[in-house]
């Protein structure tokens, strides 16, 4: 087992978590600018060229953070594109991330139905 | 006493504590660096499972949203977010918390727009602009000539 591919998972993503609590403490942006700010940053930098390499070094520190989404999105278009052209540029984003989307709106609105009202204590 | 702004925020600054930016950057980086080993740790598992990378990182997407979602319906993963801040907002499990927590919250204004609408509050701006991010990116790449078809 290659212990390296954990090592580099854990401070990669540590660090693009750090970073992101310095924006929280620093600015007024709020976890849903955020999330919205890693999402388009991350396709732009996949669009660059410059996420793969990123990737490819940390696996899941990279794809686990908001950043892995766009990263997913960008990735997905790019080869929709190359397949099939101006449609591809519509239906390559959503197919890219297309499990991570259902599975966000399917189990978030199962396990919000099962959920149990928060106790007052 | 008459202030005027930047003395008032002067004060304020004196007299708020310290904002203790090195020990919530080092907790978002243990608990980030930790869910992203798990996230590295579940990708094995899929690939070990004959799944190639890309599958692999699609189902390593949907687990970790399974679980972030299993997390925050057990009232759990908001102690964890407590302490870790950005390191349990930015991993995915964080974007499926922000699906599940305001549902959960809103859950007594029905299943349609209780659960089905708040399923969206933050999800949906993520979304939009995500998308529309890579459809603008889509766009370029088939103006600069990318397109194999079409």
């Amino acid at each position: 087992m290659n212990w390296m591919e954990y090592v580099n998972a854990f401070w990669v993503g540590g660090a693009i978590c750090a970073i992101c609590q310095v924006f929280i403490d620093k600015t007024k942006l709020t976890p849903a600018r955020i999330l919205v700010s890693l999402v388009v940053l991350g396709v732009a930098l996949q669009a660059f060229g410059l996420y793969q390499s990123v990737v490819d070094y940390a696996g899941a520190g990279a794809t686990i953070p908001l950043l892995g989404f766009g990263y997913s999105l960008a990735k997905g278009v790019a080869k929709a594109v190359a397949e099939s052209g101006l449609l591809g540029a519509f239906t390559g984003g959503v197919t890219g991330a297309a499990g991570g989307i259902a599975a966000a709106i399917v189990f978030g609105c199962l396990f919000a139905l099962i959920a149990r009202p928060k106790s007052r204590s | 006493m008459k202030l005027d702004k930047q003395s008032y925020q002067r004060l304020l600054e004196q007299k708020s504590p310290p904002s203790p930016l090195p020990l919530d950057c080092l907790k978002a980086f243990l608990f980030g660096g930790a869910i992203c080993t798990v996230g590295e740790a579940v990708s094995n598992f899929w690939q070990w499972r004959g799944l190639d990378t890309t599958d692999a990182a699609a189902a390593t997407s949907i687990t970790m949203v399974f679980l972030g979602a299993l997390l925050t319906c057990l009232h759990l993963y908001e102690k964890l977010a407590k302490h870790a801040g950005a390191g349990t907002i930015v991993p995915i499990t964080g974007f499926a918390n922000s699906i599940v927590s305001p549902a959960m919250e809103f859950k007594s204004e029905g299943l349609v727009l209780g659960v089905g609408a708040k399923l969206f509050v933050i999800a949906g701006p993520v979304l939009t602009y995500g998308i529309s991010a890579s459809v603008i990116y889509g766009l370029v790449l088939v103006l600069l000539g990318g397109g194999g078809g079409a």
